[in-house]
């Protein structure tokens, strides 16, 4: 029994070294979100100038559906990682997908969208990242999934993958729908 | 040429550290932007996450910077414009973790350790005391002594 105990600081030593091993998968820039399951901010944005064609992004617009806020930048490299799997979302997969343009030169983020094709139903510009704070944006690109009842039920930091749209979003937002 | 270098470099360091706050972001009340600088040095920057957004140069923390001294000329308290940063990004933005439900282990944590510590040396000493008082020892045999006897004398 005494041997036993002086096995204790071994295991102990163990448990923690463990505990440590398995921290380093996670990642530290995965914040939680502190808005999941609450409403999502009401704003009001103005369209990308020039390009006004679907208006601009105000809360009133999300309401309704099950949405997907994507939060994006010409100048943000893995914006354009996910774009594809963002324009598949859109055109494919039947999820409306709404853009905050994120800090954005106007003439930048045109250019860009009719570059890499624009799967926004409308798009809203942030120019002074204000409206992003009330997300709780701190990086881009980050999406969010909107409930029918404007909440915030799902937020993804970094690019989206095909991996996190058929693993997590696909399975929320059906679950959503029929909610 | 190298001593005059490494002089200049030496009195360069001296000079006041860069402060990522620009003269732009001021307010024109000093007293309030004592507050400000108090408060940013609460919040963390989200970005270079050991920093606070006091200290940091990324364009977040230039924007939480505004934002701070925003909600102090709209008349917020210290308290509610902290409150408004946490409600958008969680405890996390808070580098003095408040103590509540979730954080319990991570403020009495270090304390019960010590605590545990504690009553662990307390049991191993009080055992040892009992062995140096031979409490558990029997009594030299006849044998024993004679050898112990002879083991005296070799050293004499």
């Amino acid at each position: 029994m005494r041997r036993l105990l002086y096995l204790l600081p071994f295991l102990l030593f163990i448990g923690v070294g463990v505990a440590f091993y398995l921290g380093f998968e996670r990642d530290p820039r995965d914040i939680p979100s502190a808005l999941i399951d609450k409403p999502a901010p009401v704003f009001d944005l103005p369209p990308v100038p020039g390009q006004p064609a679907t208006g601009g992004l105000s809360s009133a617009k999300l309401a309704g559906d099950v949405t997907l806020v994507n939060v994006f930048a010409s100048w943000c490299i893995p914006c354009k990682a996910e774009h594809p799997v963002i324009t598949r979302l859109s055109r494919e997969q039947g999820v409306p997908v709404y853009g905050i343009n994120y800090k954005d030169k106007p003439e930048d983020a045109l250019t860009w969208l009719s570059r890499n094709g624009n799967p926004y139903a409308a798009i809203g510009a942030d120019q002074d990242g204000r409206v992003s704070i009330d997300w709780g944006v701190y990086g881009v690109p980050e999406s969010y999934l909107i409930d029918r009842q404007g909440r915030i039920r799902f937020k993804h930091v970094g690019p989206l993958t095909p991996q996190v749209v058929e693993e997590q979003i696909l399975p929320m937002v059906k679950h959503l729908r029929q909610g | 040429m190298k001593r005059v270098l490494l002089a200049t470099l030496l009195a360069l360091s001296t000079l006041s550290p860069a402060l990522a706050v620009q003269p732009d972001e001021m307010l024109p009340d000093p007293a309030m932007e004592a507050r400000a600088r108090d408060i940013s040095q609460e919040l963390r920057c989200l970005v270079c996450q050991n920093q606070s957004i006091d200290d940091s140069n990324a364009p977040l923390a230039r924007d939480l910077r505004l934002l701070v001294r925003d909600r102090l000329k709209a008349g917020d308290s210290d308290d509610k414009v902290l409150a408004f940063v946490t409600d958008r990004y969680g405890d996390y933005v808070l580098l003095r973790p408040p103590f509540k439900a979730t954080t319990l282990v991570l403020w009495l944590g270090p304390f019960a350790i010590l605590l545990l510590g504690a009553i662990g040396t307390f049991l191993f000493l009080r055992g040892r005391r009992g062995v140096a008082a031979g409490a558990d020892t029997a009594p030299l045999s006849a044998d024993e002594r004679r050898r112990l006897d002879a083991l005296l004398r070799k050293d004499e």
